[in-house]
């Protein structure tokens, strides 16, 4: 029988599985900033990759602090979004992947978004790994879970 | 397309324009069938009223806040509620009232109509869930006519509609109501026709009152009941009831009078009008193809058929099926008149005197045989209060309700609960009890001495006060954890009610909340000048049940627990003698043999700790927040105090949040100590919503698996503004 923890992560995998964007938070000099990124997580969930040109604010923000948040929802713009949507919020840290470790996430990445690998191939192409601390899960209005993805 | 149809241009719609009972009728008419004036107001006025004022996303929200199935009856009971009160409060549209309000008056001057729901779909010849939706009888005027049509248009959400929307397809963004307007007609006799029996294909059923239909489908009048030959129409059997009372017309609505004295010696219909009827309800068969359930009545000139729709199987007969009973709550004005009186002459005063007859045979002093004897005994009386408290003060509760309706028709105020206002300060035997032991710690507060001895176990002699006023509790409202708990928990004696006492010593004394007075009576005024002058008996009478209604629900079960404690007591005693080396064999086995001592007896003196295990692994999940319901408004931050069993409530802090499955009154002597409550049952009108609005406490109920999600000491912040319980899980950063 699943616990709460794995039937949470399964619907965390299916959000992920439906949705392509996510909204990115980074921060630098105390100043907020919101982006919005195509994102893919591992199959763990333990990491959440997105690829950004490296001249980029979100880039030089995160390079400044990677403590990130990023927001991935799947509401519609409807009324019924209130009850319906699902919206998780991860919290981590951002690195830029690099040798074995780009080359064993790009797969994945471009695995969901086979139309960004000459984005991918370019060389002022950063990808950005987000080590996932926590999620927080929002369901039905103000049903709120957390579920702890590190140690 | 026109909003309002007269009975000529309903044929040319189809029906899921029109809903079912409006087809029929036009179809009723055409073939010369004599039904009364009747006008439609089709589907897509409602539609347009749902679009052009954006109900439709206020009722998306209001029926997805939490998943159907998770509900309880009077939490659905409570979203229909909200939903009418949206419907009362939310003015028809300017394009939309002008048109109505013009064709009203001019085709309704002058005489009071029947408002009648016909939704498309709601007598399918599959299943019937007639009642589901609402009829108003005798209404008058353009405005209070159009009142009622939205509140046909709201009972496409009635708790019934809500409860079977499966059944019915409910849909907000599919489903859709039309309203028949129909000239009342005032006769003297009415009643209904089954084409065929449902528990004889042989038979037709007529059924008949004096007066008008009402009484009958209400359930509040017996009729005349004729059996007759399906084919032939000979009359096979008359059941007769007493007659004594008809519906009749009020200045608006409907009341049950007494029987004028020449009627009540003779059935309403003479045989020549059975079978007229019975000649209708073939003609009508013949038409639709299948027989027919009409309502009829007969006017000086002859017979009128109301509605008629196909017999069906009804939908609410599943004996498995709980909904059927959940229904059967609702009770009208009269009915709950007369439960109250018994509740309050007869069955009250007889459950205080069992509690204290059981109470002078002290189980101590018994011989093994006696005891027995006794735990049979209180077991019996016990088994049949429960059966009571089902069929007599569960049904009563539902005063509380009547009264909301009521209020909420003639105020439309905003908030849909403000009506509870009016239910406050009605002396609760669970307030009495607190204020008692307030008293007490009062008297520990003051008396350092008393404090110190208490604290170490000793209590001071027969003839100091405080022992005065506690034997007195306990004679009244018994060892308090020994009430709705089990056996095992039941020997604690002075030990539990003096270690609360000590608990509430420790703050200052805290009572339930005083309103002002005048504020009450502002509500009470306004409340009596929506009705006219020969109203106010009734508008009286409604608040006076209901404030008895909300009494005795909070009531009932301290005098239940009563009961429960004397059976508990006698229960334990044999538990002790069952471990006792000097009982002989024989009256062991006669102990034993009882199902109450049949096992070993659970002797610990702190329950065990069922509360879930705290996730340890590293890797964890915890809830951050719940929505319940808000039940009573305030916010306020504490440690969780998890309630799983009655033995549970004697660790309770002061300060510390409520959390349990549901409040029982007999355990709410804790509230004075709590910052707030929190339930998982969810609905308005709960023991926790009631006594945590009577202290002022936030309170959240219907807060789904709570005690399973929290642990005791978790620190909590409870809305109850918003209805949202948060648990500080600390930052989610590391």
């Amino acid at each position: 029988m699943e616990t709460q923890r794995e039937k949470a992560l399964i619907q965390v995998r299916a959000l992920f599985d439906t949705e392509s964007l996510s909204v990115l938070s980074t921060q630098k000099s105390g100043q907020p900033y919101a982006s919005l990124v195509a994102f893919a997580g591992t199959p763990d969930l333990g990491q959440i990759i997105f690829l950004t040109p490296s001249t980029t604010r979100k880039y030089d923000n995160l390079t400044a602090c990677p403590r990130v948040a990023m927001l991935i929802n799947n509401s519609r713009n409807t009324a019924g979004d209130i009850y319906d949507a699902i919206s998780v919020t991860a919290t981590g840290t951002a690195v830029t992947a690099q040798g074995h470790e780009k080359e064993s996430l790009l797969p994945i990445y471009l695995k969901r978004h086979p139309h960004l690998k000459e984005f991918a191939a370019s060389p002022t192409t950063a990808l950005v790994c987000v080590a996932v601390d926590t999620y927080i899960m929002v369901s039905r209005f103000q049903n709120v879970i957390e579920i702890r993805m590190r140690p | 397309m026109k909003p309002f149809l007269r009975l000529e241009e309903i044929k040319e719609k189809p029906p899921d324009l029109v809903g079912g009972k409006a087809f029929s009728l036009s179809r009723l008419h055409q073939n010369d069938i004599r039904v009364p004036k009747t006008f439609c107001i089709p589907c897509h006025v409602y539609d347009a009223y749902l679009a052009e004022t954006r109900i439709r996303q206020r009722l998306l929200f209001e029926m997805n806040r939490k998943a159907f199935d998770k509900m309880r009856w009077e939490e659905i009971w409570d979203v229909s509620l909200r939903i009418r009160n949206l419907f009362l409060t939310t003015p028809l549209p300017q394009g939309i009232r002008e048109p109505l309000a013009q064709e009203i008056t001019t085709h309704c001057n002058g005489f009071p109509v029947a408002i009648r729901s016909s939704a498309p779909g709601e007598d399918d010849a599959k299943t019937s869930f007639a009642g589901v939706h609402e009829s108003y009888l005798n209404i008058r005027g353009t405005d209070t006519i159009l009142k009622h049509v939205k509140l046909v248009w709201a009972s496409l959400y009635s708790d019934a509609a809500l409860l079977y929307r499966k059944e019915l397809g409910l849909d907000i963004h599919m489903s859709s109501m039309a309203v028949i307007i129909q000239e009342l007609i005032a006769s003297e006799r009415s009643g209904v026709f089954f084409g065929v029996d449902p528990s004889d294909s042989n038979q037709s059923v007529v059924e008949s009152v004096y007066g008008l239909n009402q009484g009958l489908v209400d359930g509040d009048i017996d009729p005349d009941r004729w059996m007759l030959d399906r084919l032939s129409g000979r009359i096979i059997s008359h059941s007769e009831p007493e007659r004594n009372r008809m519906a009749t017309p009020d200045s608006q609505g409907v009341s049950i009078q007494s029987l004028p004295e020449s009627f009540s010696l003779k059935p309403p219909l003479n045989e020549k009008q059975i079978r007229q009827v019975w000649e209708t309800g073939k003609k009508a068969e013949a038409l639709f193809e299948r027989p027919q359930d009409m309502e009829w009545t007969f006017t000086r000139t002859g017979l009128v058929v109301l509605q008629s729709r196909p017999v069906t199987s009804s939908g609410f007969k599943d004996r498995d099926d709980k909904r059927a009973w959940y229904l059967s709550l609702h009770r009208s004005y009269e009915n709950l008149n007369a439960l109250h009186l018994k509740i309050e002459n007869v069955l009250i005063p007889k459950m205080i005197f069992q509690a204290e007859e059981m109470g002078q045979s002290p189980c101590k002093e018994m011989t093994t045989r006696q005891l027995v004897q006794t735990i049979k005994t209180r077991q019996e009386i016990y088994d049949d209060w429960v059966r009571i408290y089902w069929a007599d003060f569960i049904p009563f509760a539902h005063g509380i309700r009547l009264f909301g309706q009521i209020y909420n028709d003639t105020v439309k105020p905003e908030d849909p609960y403000e009506f509870m206002q009016l239910l406050e300060r009605t002396n609760l035997k669970s307030i009495e009890r607190n204020r008692i032991l307030e008293k007490l710690a009062d008297m520990a507060r003051q008396d350092p001495g008393l404090k110190k001895s208490l604290k170490s176990g000793q209590e001071p002699g027969p003839n100091h006060d405080f022992m005065a006023l506690l034997e007195d509790f306990v004679r009244k409202f018994g060892d308090l954890v020994c009430q709705t708990g089990n056996a095992s928990e039941c020997h604690h004696g002075n030990t539990a009610v003096i270690r609360l006492v000590l608990e509430l010593a420790q703050r200052p004394p805290r009572l339930p909340l005083q309103k002002p007075a005048t504020a009450m009576d502002a509500l009470r005024e306004n409340y009596l000048a929506g009705f006219p002058p020969k109203k106010q008996t009734f508008a009286k009478g409604v608040l006076h049940l209901a404030r008895a209604s909300y009494r005795l629900r909070d009531d009932d079960n301290i005098h239940l627990g009563r009961i429960e404690a004397r059976l508990f007591e006698a229960v334990r005693e044999g538990q002790d003698r069952l471990t006792d080396p000097a009982q002989s064999p024989r009256d062991l086995a006669l102990l034993t043999s009882l199902p109450a001592l049949s096992q070993t007896p659970e002797g610990d003196l702190v329950p065990e700790k069922k509360e879930p295990p705290g996730d340890v692994s590293p890797l964890w999940i915890k809830t951050r927040q719940i929505l319940g319901h808000p039940a009573g408004p305030g916010i306020a931050k504490g440690p969780a105090r998890i309630i799983l069993t009655q033995g549970d409530l004697l660790y309770f802090k002061h300060g510390e949040i409520l959390v349990c499955q549901g409040v029982d009154p007999n355990m709410t002597f804790v509230v004075p100590l709590a910052a707030a409550v929190v339930e998982e049952r969810g609905g308005m009108l709960i023991h926790g919503a009631i006594i945590a609005r009577e202290y002022g406490l936030p309170c959240v109920t219907g807060a789904s698996q709570i005690t399973q999600r929290i642990r005791t000491g978790d620190l909590l912040t409870v809305d109850g503004y918003l209805g949202i319980v948060t648990c500080d899980t600390g930052s989610p950063d590391p």
